[in-house]
């Protein structure tokens, strides 16, 4: 499992308009770099990144990018979500070889 | 008595002048600019909708000194309500071996129309960031980089 960095503000208010920022620990091999024998190292990319937010009236997708090789590695992305009431953030990331990691984590809302 | 030379070189000099100012006027928006790699990449995410160059704003450093990890920001001016929110975003490049960067799929549900991440860029190129709001339309900013250190060449050491 690769790790993971998720920020959110501590506590927020319902209407309130924050930044989730998030970044996985994952090398993004493009596919098109050589290695140290000279051969091309093989594809290994997160493919796509979904944000679920369960605000206990419902559960949607509230994000979801494709990422390519063009992406840097360890890939970050930050996005704004309305907050519609306290409940749970799930992110997803999926890629290649199988790759797939979920976080939960919970929203506060004051 | 003026000399007849005079004249046709000022003549000609207004006829030049003229043409050169229909080059400029003939050449379309940017569009024009894109190699047709770029221009397809785009008008599939387009869905055949014009695209047309506002709205969206591309955050990010002109002079890149490391290609390996360029931070960028795609916002776009957008009320996010139900009625008038922008579907999704993406960002294409012109000379990575791939033209797609990312693309995301937005929604009311974000407030605000903005998303940041980092990129790796091969060499000095245009990028092209473009968004699809509900009512089918599209708008772009393109913007020129210098890129000194290129992603992709160097390998594991």
């Amino acid at each position: 499992m690769a790790r993971t960095l998720i920020n959110l503000p501590a506590l927020s208010k319902k209407g309130d308009v924050i930044e989730v920022r998030t970044l996985n620990a994952h090398p993004m091999e493009t596919g098109y770099r050589p290695g140290a024998d000279g051969k091309v190292l093989p594809r290994d990319l997160i493919r796509r990144f979904t944000c679920t937010y369960d605000d206990g009236a419902s559960r949607e997708v509230v994000f979801q990018a494709e990422l390519f090789s063009a992406m840097a590695a360890n890939p970050y992305l930050t996005f704004a979500l309305l907050v519609t009431g306290p409940g749970t953030l799930t992110l997803v990331w999926e890629g290649d070889n199988g790759f797939a990691q979920t976080e939960t984590l919970p929203l506060r809302v004051a | 008595m003026r000399p007849t030379g005079a004249l046709s070189r000022r003549r000609l000099l207004a006829a030049g002048l003229g043409a050169s100012v229909a080059l400029v006027q003939a050449r379309p928006a940017h569009a024009s600019d894109w190699p047709v790699e770029l221009a397809a990449a785009v008008a599939a995410f387009a869905r055949g909708a014009p695209v047309r160059e506002g709205r969206v704003t591309l955050e990010m450093a002109q002079l890149v000194d490391n290609g390996n990890t360029v931070p960028v920001t795609l916002s776009v001016a957008s009320p996010m309500k139900p009625g008038d929110h922008v579907v999704a975003l993406a960002l294409f490049n012109e000379r990575n071996p791939q033209r797609d960067v990312f693309s995301a799929r937005l929604g009311p549900r974000n407030g605000r129309a903005r998303a940041s991440s980092r990129i790796r860029l091969f060499t000095s190129q245009k990028l092209v960031a473009i968004a699809r709001l509900n009512d089918g339309s599209c708008w772009t900013r393109t913007v020129d980089v210098i890129v000194t250190i290129a992603a992709c060449i160097e390998g594991e050491t």
